[in-house]
């Protein structure tokens, strides 16, 4: 019963993200709309519903957002966990830059992939680990402990670099954030999605470790009673966090085949935030949707998309991306819809 | 009892000593960094930072955060500059209309937090990008302020020290602005309300006290401060830029964090926030008299200070627990 219960709040929280992203979808089909003479002109070729195949991959518009949206998911899924566990992890953009400075500054020096990956994502979780220790152990704000690292870790990226750029050339590292496999035709980066997905999947929902994280976020006392070690569970959602904003890193590295420590990642934290709030997970923790985080994840790409389609520039596009997070958190606040229902049943009466 | 009263003033003190520290270093370390025009350039140079983190202090006593300062600082200096120079406004008149546009911002964000009971972070951030790209959309570039009012106003001496080094205005906006901001804390109705909605809210509600309307002035006052900075921003600047102070509003909650004020809400000083504005300034200072050192250092030992005064607050937080505890078990 109370299973039940869960699962089909569940499914009422990812209805409201798909309906979002088919409304936009439906918006671009629109605006494209006005020069159209048929149907069937939705899927011609400058279309936003269209998809060509250069090379024997296909590309456009759809194929784009999953590809440039695979950044924000993966943070997406770290920050699912961080968020469910009543926490907020605002490092992630810098450990991205932390991330691929390292990669880049290793590469250049000479070293393989096989080297350069492992230690790259190693210092990423080191950077979680930190977060975790301030969090989960000193017990400060995680807004202002994740803070500290934000301001830092930008530093600390130019350190790396030498407040550089650094370009790097190198096959295997330039196939992370821009190859395709052979045998899958989708972006190798949103491949690395579904991979990213279906690990946390499994090892959160197939094993107590996702019961332990929400138990830990909906009520600290009483799971620290009932025999959880809630400093544990929060580190290591914490390491996870910084784990992806890696992989993240990796990317954001390889689609521009070079490090750039000021900008890598720069304002993605907020992306990530309002992909995970956006899919169902509400900001005061105790409970996670891993798909309605990816979910967000291709809406938040999907509106950048969208923007830039309609000549709306970089700078302006946090606009309507600011109001969407406004209205998404109105809706999520239980205040506003008891206001609202009231004044509903003011009138029905 | 005893232990109590001075544990408060320990964090202020502890910046104070940083503050000294500093000082000293630059003193020792540099032959011309004990002078006049270095002073001056503290209050000057980071008048703007001060004046928003008058608000910012505001904000973290009553136990929130806010996020949109930089974002605010900088759509205010665009929107006056493109005031005088796209709509003739005069300058006095340009800052006088968009220092109540951000206040009115400031009132709204207060608003959504307080009566829909949404997160103060969340509804900050969102106010950061919507302020951030409402500047781009005044203005993509940034302008310069050309107005002979204006050139009159930012001039570099509005008072010349004997040694011949001048103090602009803005240092003494800053140091007026602290000063009010210290009697508004400790002396008012006002202040009172914000350090007891920071210790505790709901006993502040069950106190009769006016919760709601004081953490809209709260949020209120941080969007004046944040504008009014963006003024100061212009008259330091002589210009007006949508793409600057990225970031500022971290050195603002640095500022406060670092001068003593819990990020829990309810302990703190305004004038701790002056010295931490202060060290901020100091660090710069002694990375660019250095010369070698990079900025990354900036933010490095930015970081590192502000996971120093945490960690300090943390241990005295622990400490109080503790003296409460044992004064418990002696009660019994």
């Amino acid at each position: 019963m109370e299973t039940k219960t869960f699962r089909s709040r569940a499914a009422t929280k990812i209805v409201w993200p798909v309906l979002a992203l088919a409304l936009l979808i439906l918006v671009n089909v629109l605006l494209d709309a006005r020069s159209f003479n048929s149907f069937t002109d939705a899927f011609r070729e400058g279309a936003f519903l269209h998809i060509s195949f250069k090379n024997g991959y296909p590309s456009g518009a759809l194929i784009d957002i999953l590809n440039h949206g695979s950044k924000v998911m993966i943070l997406a899924l770290g920050m699912s966990l961080v968020i469910a566990t009543g926490g907020v992890d605002l490092s992630v953009g810098a450990v991205m830059a932390i991330s691929g400075a390292t990669a880049a500054v290793l590469t250049v020096r000479g070293l393989p992939p096989t080297v350069v990956i492992p230690i790259a994502l190693l210092i990423s979780m080191v950077c979680g680990l930190w977060n975790g220790i301030l969090v989960g152990m000193l017990k400060i704000q995680p807004i202002v402990a994740t803070l500290i690292l934000m301001v830092a870790g930008r530093g600390v990226a130019q350190m790396i670099t030498g407040a550089q750029i650094i370009t790097f050339h190198s096959p295997v590292m330039e196939f992370i954030g821009n190859g395709r496999l052979a045998w899958l035709p989708l972006p190798f980066p949103f491949i690395l999605v579904l991979i990213m997905l279906f690990i946390t999947w499994v090892s959160t929902r197939k094993t107590a470790i996702g019961l332990l994280v929400e138990s830990v976020g909906s009520n600290p006392t009483a799971s620290r009673f009932a025999g959880v070690r809630a400093t544990s569970v929060i580190m290591m959602a914490y390491i996870f966090s910084g784990f992806c904003a890696g992989i993240a890193g990796l990317i954001a590295a390889s689609n521009i085949k070079a490090a750039d420590p000021t900008h890598a990642g720069l304002l993605l934290e907020m992306d990530a935030i309002f992909a995970v709030v956006v899919g169902g997970t509400a900001l005061t923790g105790g409970r996670f949707f891993l798909g309605g985080a990816i979910i967000g994840g291709i809406l938040i790409q999907t509106l950048t998309t969208t923007m830039y389609a309609q000549d709306v520039s970089a700078d302006v596009a946090p606009l309507p991306k600011a109001i969407v997070v406004l209205i998404v958190c109105l809706i999520q606040s239980e205040t506003f819809r008891n206001k609202l229902s009231k004044t509903w049943r003011r009138k029905q009466s | 009892m005893k232990l109590r009263l001075p544990i408060r003033y320990v964090p202020v003190g502890a910046t104070a000593f940083i503050m000294i520290l500093l000082f000293w270093i630059g003193a020792v370390s540099f032959e011309y960094f004990v002078s006049p025009g270095v002073v001056i350039g503290l209050f000057s140079e980071y008048a703007f930072l001060g004046i928003a983190a008058i608000g910012a202090t505001f904000v973290i006593l009553s136990g929130g955060i806010d996020l949109s300062v930089g974002s605010v600082v900088s759509f205010t200096s665009i929107f006056i500059a493109a005031l005088i120079h796209k709509h003739g406004f005069h300058p006095l008149a340009a800052a006088l209309l968009a220092i109540s546009v951000g206040t009115i911002f400031g009132l709204s964000l207060g608003f959504f937090i307080q009566v829909f009971d949404m997160p103060p972070f969340m509804v900050t951030l969102a106010g950061m990008f919507f302020m951030r790209a409402l500047g781009f959309v005044v203005h993509e570039q940034s302008m310069s302020i050309k107005h002979d009012f204006y050139t009159w106003i930012s001039r570099d001496a509005v008072l010349v020290l004997p040694s011949g080094d001048g103090i602009p205005l803005r240092a003494f906006l800053m140091v007026g602005c602290i000063l009010i901001a210290i009697v508004i804390a400790h002396l008012t109705r006002f202040g009172r309300n914000v350090y007891a909605v920071g210790g505790d809210e709901q006993s502040a509600k069950m106190m009769g006290l006016p919760v709601t309307s004081t953490k809209i002035l709260i949020y209120g006052a941080a969007g004046f401060c944040s504008s009014l900075a963006g003024f100061v921003f212009t008259l330091y600047k002589q210009s007006g830029d949508p793409a600057s102070a990225v970031g500022m509003e971290l050195d603002a909650i640095a500022a406060v964090v670092i001068g003593g004020t819990q990020l829990t809400g309810g302990v703190g000083f305004m004038a701790g926030t002056l010295m931490g504005v202060i060290i901020l300034g100091l660090i710069r200072t002694l990375i660019d008299f250095h010369g070698n050192l990079n900025s990354a250092w900036t933010s490095i030992t930015t970081g590192l200070l502000l996971l120093t005064f945490i960690g300090l607050q943390r241990g005295i937080a622990h400490l109080g627990e503790r003296a409460v505890k044992s004064n418990a078990a002696e009660a019994d």
